[in-house]
């Protein structure tokens, strides 16, 4: 679960260095840092790039190149909710476009991204792994498959709500 | 049998009786068993249990590999038959649990197939588990425990045999020894390269150097694929023992297990399973009293395609961009953080401890004379059993669709099937009686690869479906070589307007320049193979691509205006 918000940017910072700090495994390195704050706060502030460098003992540039590379990782808070849907070729043979259109004309946007009350973000998934029950949708990392255009909508309009 | 294993065993096989001296209801599990709603299932059989006195146990197991049948449920009672249920729901499970578990009496009209506990217990009007057609034509080695035993319980793994491949090796066989087993097994590589896994260690073994590393890539970013994380979902101790074998084999003092991060299942298993083998003396110093140590460590990468590649997956591990690097130096001379390195794939290293166990002459009497051992073969897209299959190699593309997988659903035609990944081929009907095996593969113009299929019935048009995998290989270009980024990128604009009936003749020639640009221009597979999808779609399916370029032939596609959605996000 994610912490609480923090009150301030310092809070933010300290909080910041206690995950950076909290890294139990043996191989602690730039990445490793990045995906443990993005795992808590859901998205990585620009805090999150500094304390990296400091903590990394490397350059703020050094750390954009791997946070801006790697698709996963996000800068702005994501909505309450994820909806992802997979665009992957399985998928794709079993009708995935269509559920990605259903889903995108229910949530009211033509893009990945978060609808306008910022309630839920819409994620197109390259593979969620669970090819043979194409096609596979996940709803806050859950995965759901054997997805129709009715159940597709039907899930993001309770999302809305 | 050294002393700390003999006490393993004991143990084991202690827990092993424990659970089938009472009713056990086993579930399958993974990503597949999740999207399918096992866990509604799982919860079920809970409650249900909880106000019901009898002795009982409810696991969540790995896969089976029936996906079309998931949930899948498996009830078995001491004396009984083990009797599964398929595609079972919440409201199913009271009935379930009040005649089956707590009656003792399967349920014959649910019941989707059955294993007898005895000679002449027969179950009326159900099928045998092991006369049905996509069970009868397996051969599961890396597979064996699969919706068998609790992936999270390292002791169940060693009550089916499990380590006994490592106390063999460490009990009486030199590092050599092992290395010669697996060079005399004919494995070869499944990660798609299919390169010989005990020349592959022989290079690492040779080196003298007092630091090595043994990578295991389970990045698996292949759509279509799921074998590598549905190993490590089922059955983590499986690929750790290999793990280990490969570290004694060569010398090697660590070995990493390298995962994409959000696939939350098979990386948990993954660490409870070293964290398991490292309180039971299987890691660490002095592994079961021998004079070899060896560390693990499960690392985590972001989302890049291009991460499964050898030399960007060493990258990722030092936490830098997952971008290939140049060879020469090779990973046997210089790795991960300058280190000796070899890195395997998931399944090659699952085949070593039974291939220790048994013996390589054993692992070679399995599949064909150039291709030894099995194929993990994951079916989806239109067909009727999708799933997850481990097949001896040497069975027909045309036997798998047909015997195991049942044809398109409907009784419609297949017509092309994507097998090797987004960067392998798309074959017709003229290949699919091609043996599975990697020359025969590559020889009609595919790869066996990651052993994905991705099957296509006759309402799929294939020149979308070809931009789709094109999509895919624009968006997960790392960009380090120009011909790459640029190319796959072109690629995909030409066949967005050959969907759109905007392209002309022309086209195809420029596409073939850019392919063949990006085969000589890029350090990695990704643009070296980049161009696959179109070349081999265009070869089975002239045709169709002709169609499409004829004039007023109208847009294909999902949409009426012959589009696409792709993600919105490109990449510096």
């Amino acid at each position: 679960m994610a912490s609480e918000a923090p009150e301030s940017a310092d809070d933010l910072r300290v909080q910041i260095q206690a995950l950076l700090k909290g890294q139990s495994q043996p191989t602690v390195t730039v990445l490793s840092s990045l995906l443990a704050i993005q795992d808590d706060l859901h998205y990585l502030p620009n805090e999150a790039i500094e304390e990296t460098a400091s903590f990394s003992n490397t350059t703020i540039n050094e750390v954009w190149s791997v946070a801006s590379f790697y698709t996963n990782f996000r800068f702005t808070p994501p909505g309450d909710h994820t909806y992802e849907v997979c665009w992957g070729p399985s998928c794709h043979v079993k009708g995935a476009q269509q559920i990605l259109k259903c889903v995108q004309e229910e949530l009211g946007i033509d893009r990945e991204g978060e609808t306008e009350d910022g309630k839920v973000t819409l994620k197109y998934g390259t593979c969620l792994g669970a090819c043979a029950q194409a096609p596979v949708i996940a709803i806050d990392h859950h995965h759901k498959g054997r997805i129709t255009m009715e159940i597709a909508v039907r899930l993001a309009r309770e999302l809305k709500s | 049998m050294t002393v700390a294993f003999a006490e393993l065993r004991e143990r084991a096989d202690r827990r092993w009786r424990e659970l089938n001296d009472s009713a056990w209801v086993r579930v399958g599990g993974g990503v597949s068993g999740e999207a399918a709603g096992c866990d509604e299932v799982i919860d079920a059989f809970n409650s249900e249990l909880a106000s019901v006195d009898v002795s009982s146990t409810v696991s969540r197991v790995g896969m089976y590999g029936l996906c079309y049948a998931e949930p899948l449920v498996d009830i078995k009672t001491p004396g009984g038959p083990r009797v599964w249920y398929a595609n079972v729901t919440p409201e199913q499970v009271p009935g379930l649990v009040e005649k089956h578990v707590k009656g003792g009496q399967p349920v014959g009209a649910q019941a989707f197939a059955y294993e007898s506990a005895g000679e002449g217990q027969v179950l009326q009007g159900v099928a045998k588990f092991q006369d049905l057609p996509d069970v009868a034509a397996q051969t599961r080695i890396a597979t064996r425990n699969f919706g068998h035993i609790d992936p999270q319980d390292l002791l169940q793994y060693i009550a089916n045999g499990g380590y006994a491949g490592l106390e063999k090796a460490l009990d009486g066989m030199a590092p050599d020894q092992v290395l010669d087993e697996v060079k005399g097994s004919g494995l070869r590589g499944r990660g798609g390269a299919a390169f010989p896994t005990g020349l592959k260690w022989s290079f690492l073994s040779g080196n003298p150097a007092p630091v090595k590393y043994v990578l295991c890539n389970c990045e698996e970013g292949d759509p279509g694929a799921f074998n590598d994380k549905a190993i490590l979902e089922s059955d983590p101790h499986t690929l750790l023992e290999g793990l280990i074998l490969a570290g004694y084999a060569t010398g090697a003092t660590k070995g990493f297990i390298f995962i994409r991060q959000g696939h939350d299942e098979p990386i948990n298993a993954a660490r409870k399973a070293v964290a398991d083998a490292y309180e039971a003396g299987l890691l660490g110093e002095n592994i079961l009293g021998s004079e070899f140590s060896y560390d693990a460590e499960v690392v985590l990468t972001g989302d890049s395609y291009v991460a499964g590649e050898e030399t960007a997956l060493m990258e990722a591990i030092e936490g830098k961009r997952s971008q290939p690097r140049y060879r020469p130096p090779f990973p046997a001379q210089a790795g991960l953080w300058q280190k000796p390195s070899n890195i395997n794939n998931v399944k090659s290293l699952s085949y070593v401890p039974q291939i220790i166990a048994r013996g390589g002459e054993w692992f070679k009497t399995v599949g064909t004379e150039k291709s030894s051992g099995t194929a993990l073969v994951c079916l989806t897209g239109d067909i009727v059993r999708p799933g997850l299959f481990e097949i001896p190699m040497g069975l027909t593309i045309r036997q798998v669709l047909e015997d195991i997988g049942g044809g398109a659903p409907g009784a419609k035609k297949i017509k092309v099937l994507q097998t090797g990944g987004p960067l392998g081929g798309v074959l017709g009907e003229e290949a699919f009686d091609t043996e599975i095996d990697f020359d025969a593969m590559s020889a009609a113009g595919a790869i066996l690869g990651s052993g994905g299929i991705i099957v296509g019935d006759e309402d799929v048009n294939v020149v979308d479906l070809t931009r789709a995998l094109v999509a895919f290989n624009q968006f997960e270009s790392c960009g380090k070589c120009f011909p790459c980024r640029l190319g796959t990128t072109h690629m995909l604009e030409t066949l967005d307007r050959v969907c759109m009936n905007k392209a002309y003749e022309e086209d195809f020639a420029l596409m073939d320049r850019i392919g063949s640009s990006m085969k000589v221009g890029s350090l990695c597979g990704h643009g070296q193979l980049g161009y696959n999808p179109i070349l081999s779609a265009v070869k089975f399916f002239k045709d169709e691509f002709d169609a499409c370029i004829a004039e007023h032939a109208g847009p294909v596609g999902a949409f009426p205006d012959g589009s696409m959605i792709t993600p919105s996000r490109t990449r510096p």
